[in-house]
């Protein structure tokens, strides 16, 4: 069995086990990012395996990694090793100011590694079983840490999460067990009958009316966590009142995975159905989603709420894309997630901070970061300017590929794309402009910080953004379109 | 003997299970609403015996195990503490009056039988008539969910979903694979404790245990 999928699980568990021990101390910050930077290197070394003799399986073909996966597990390793740096001067002067307690730091470093765990465990199990339960999972982790300020807003958030995300998902267990009940009468009963690579083999003979059923059930289980509208309700609270590193991963990497979960069962509903049933709903949903957000947008007062509704519209961009499907708009779909994790986290780290330094999250009293602290200001300007898809940054060149693809494939559905992106240009950058080049409210002494805010993961976030805009590397670009075959 | 009326034995677990959703829903006494729940998961456990015995999957007798340990003597336990520490024994409160509720609980049986009706089709199982009720009973305890203002009986909505489900999964297909029922149970036991402890956080805060206080995020505050 490769050492890499090991490491790579075992060192979140192992992570989450000693930070439940130590997470208090002085010293944690710097554990938890150790033990991220651990799970990265696990997760590079698998790409370079996978790279060199494709797919892998693993303990009895329960692990599987293949082109499309392995692209997920290394950004989930390296936004949740980067969202730790941040999280280190951040979470020390939430600490400093007391809004968080001894135990909460022990139970939030505790738990960020055990979420990475069970991200890491949905992209890589081949049991769609194992998929579910580690999906259940990622929502318990997380719950009590939207609710580590205990706050009212923040408990509120919590349970609003919790139940949305827990009738949700209970849903798309349901769809799981429909999807085993139509395995089950070709490959027989059995543990075997659950893994992707053995359903994916005979996909063609599946019961064409329980697997549409199930996928009905999956999108609205699996698309309550992607927060496609109009299941997105827990999103904007969630990410509002929990820690920025939370609200960072949450967008950066849990919806990701839930429609990377979504987009599993994709392939293997298109594959029993003649007709673009699957197809058609993800459009469908992803284009609501696009519209609704980009025009909650323009309301929003609380800047971490605001770019959660930017998260909304952009996993509604990339439903789309792999909705219409196709080698072109899987590719952009696939590109977009990745432009879109990176970005995003990176504006909830300069957010972050900034809202640390004015000691609010409401729009209008951030005023003037330019002046304050350059460097957050400016990284907030570019993350804006970057997430908006303005060229040359990578989110430009995924949208205008899936903004063409939809003009070729989808008439109908480019005018709404093209208006509510517009739509949420004009609302952001109205709203990040005097943020960052405005009078400031106070003097820069009174918002200095107690710690120096690690600001390095955002501009190499931007950075690689940049890059990908302008270039991708021959092997990034060959394995984007392996994993876009994947798809079909 | 029990070949011959084995089938309609089960079919007698799902008409008591639906029975007692629709108690669930109907039920105004919070004491009386937990005892419901570990009766439906002593029904669960019964049929799921049954189903073992009947088509000689002995994996079944596990999951009939955990089952009883977990849905009617653990989680009825930790329910019932939790009440007698929070010290709430105040009736339940519906933001619908019974009738009505019941009355869209028809509605949902109806449509969940109409939903099943091609599934079940198909079933080898003896168990196939089942599915149907499995699927009403998960969106019974979906509507009790949304129509009770109180957190407990929310949870015990939400475990009560998971009986359903659990219920589908013997019926049509004589189970999950064991790692995936016992990773949902563990799921199910974790989640009832984060709740206990949500709970007792939202007391804390409110002086209540009602979600009703949980209603200020919202747009245009």
């Amino acid at each position: 069995m490769p050492g890499e999928i090991v490491l790579l699980l075992l060192a979140p568990v192992a992570g989450s086990v000693a930070l439940a021990l130590f997470g208090h101390r002085r010293f944690a910050p710097e554990m938890n990012a150790g033990f991220s930077i651990l799970t990265f290197g696990a997760a590079a070394r698998l790409v370079a395996r996978v790279i060199a003799e494709g797919p892998v399986m693993a303990l009895g073909e329960q692990l599987f990694v293949d082109s499309l996966n392995v692209f997920l597990v290394a950004l989930t390793a390296f936004v949740a090793m980067s969202t730790a740096l941040f999280s280190r001067p951040y979470m020390r002067i939430e600490r400093e100011h007391g809004r968080v307690t001894e135990g909460g730091m022990r139970l939030y470093h505790s738990m960020y590694q055990l979420f990475t765990f069970t991200m890491l465990l949905v992209l890589v199990t081949n049991n769609l079983g194992v998929m579910w339960v580690a999906m259940e999972a990622a929502t318990l982790t997380t719950v009590l840490l939207v609710a580590l300020y205990r706050t009212h807003a923040s408990l509120e958030a919590a349970w609003k999460y919790f139940i949305l995300c827990g009738v949700g998902i209970a849903q798309a267990l349901f769809g799981t067990i429909l999807v085993y009940f139509a395995a089950e009468r070709i490959l027989g009963a059995g543990a075997g009958s659950l893994l992707w690579t053995h359903l994916d083999a005979v996909k063609g003979d599946l019961e064409p009316t329980v697997m549409s059923i199930a996928f009905v059930f999956l999108l609205v289980g699996y698309g309550t966590k992607v927060g496609l509208v109009p299941l997105h309700n827990w999103l904007p609270d969630a990410h509002a009142e929990g820690p920025t590193p939370i609200s960072a991963v949450l967008s950066g990497l849990l919806l990701n995975v839930a429609l990377y979960a979504l987009v599993r069962f994709k392939v293997l509903t298109d594959g029993a159905l003649e007709r673009p049933f699957a197809s058609a709903l993800l459009m469908g949903f992803g284009l609501l989603s696009v519209a609704v957000a980009a025009f909650f947008l323009a309301r929003q007062r609380d800047i971490k709420r605001m770019f959660a509704y930017s998260s909304i519209e952009h996993m509604g961009l990339i439903t789309f894309a792999f909705g219409m499907g196709g080698p072109v708009a899987s590719f952009a779909g696939l590109l977009h997630m990745t432009v879109h994790s990176l970005t995003k986290s990176a504006i909830f780290f300069t957010v972050g901070h900034a809202a640390q330094k004015s000691g609010t999250q409401v729009m209008e009293n951030i005023r003037g970061l330019a002046q304050v602290s350059p460097t957050v200001g400016w990284g907030l300007m570019l993350g804006s300017i970057a997430i908006l898809g303005v060229p040359p940054f990578g989110v430009f060149a995924s949208e205008f590929l899936i903004l063409t693809t939809a003009i070729a494939q989808q008439p109908w559905a480019a005018p709404i794309l093209l208006v509510s992106l517009g739509v949420s240009f004009a609302a952001i950058l109205g709203k990040v402009q005097p943020m960052v080049f405005g009078e400031p409210v106070g003097s820069p002494d009174a918002m200095r910080l107690p710690h120096r805010p690690d600001l390095l993961p955002v501009f190499a976030h931007l950075a690689i953004v940049l890059m990908l805009g302008l270039y991708i590397p021959p092997y990034l670009a060959d394995w984007y379109r392996q994993a876009a075959r994947l798809l079909g | 003997m029990l070949q011959q009326h084995g089938p309609q034995l089960i079919n007698l677990c799902a008409a008591v299970l639906l029975l007692l959703s629709f108690a669930m829903l109907s039920q105004r006494r919070i004491l009386s609403l937990i005892n419901l729940f570990a009766a439906q998961g002593a029904v669960l456990a019964a049929s799921t015996v049954l189903v073992a015995a009947l088509t000689g999957q002995s994996h079944l007798y596990w999951s009939a195990l955990v089952t009883l340990g977990l849905k009617v003597i653990l989680l009825p336990w930790i329910l019932h503490r939790l009440i007698r520490r929070l010290n709430v024994r105040w009736d339940v409160e519906t933001l619908f009056n019974i009738p009505t509720t019941m009355l869209i609980g028809i509605v949902l049986v109806i449509l969940a039988f109409n939903l099943a009706a091609p599934i079940s089709q198909l079933a080898g199982t003896v168990t196939r008539a089942t599915l149907g009720i499995a699927l009403a009973s998960v969106l019974l305890s979906f509507l009790m969910m949304i129509t009770r203002s109180k957190a407990v009986p929310q949870v015990v909505g939400f475990l009560s979903m998971e009986n359903g489900l659990f219920f589908a999964a013997t019926g049509a297909v004589y189970g999950m694979p064991m790692v995936v029922e016992l990773g949902v149970a563990l799921d199910v036991l974790v989640a009832a404790l984060i709740l206990g402890i949500f709970l007792f956080e939202i007391r804390e805060r409110f002086d209540s245990v009602d979600t009703r206080h949980l209603e200020k995020l919202k747009e245009e505050r």
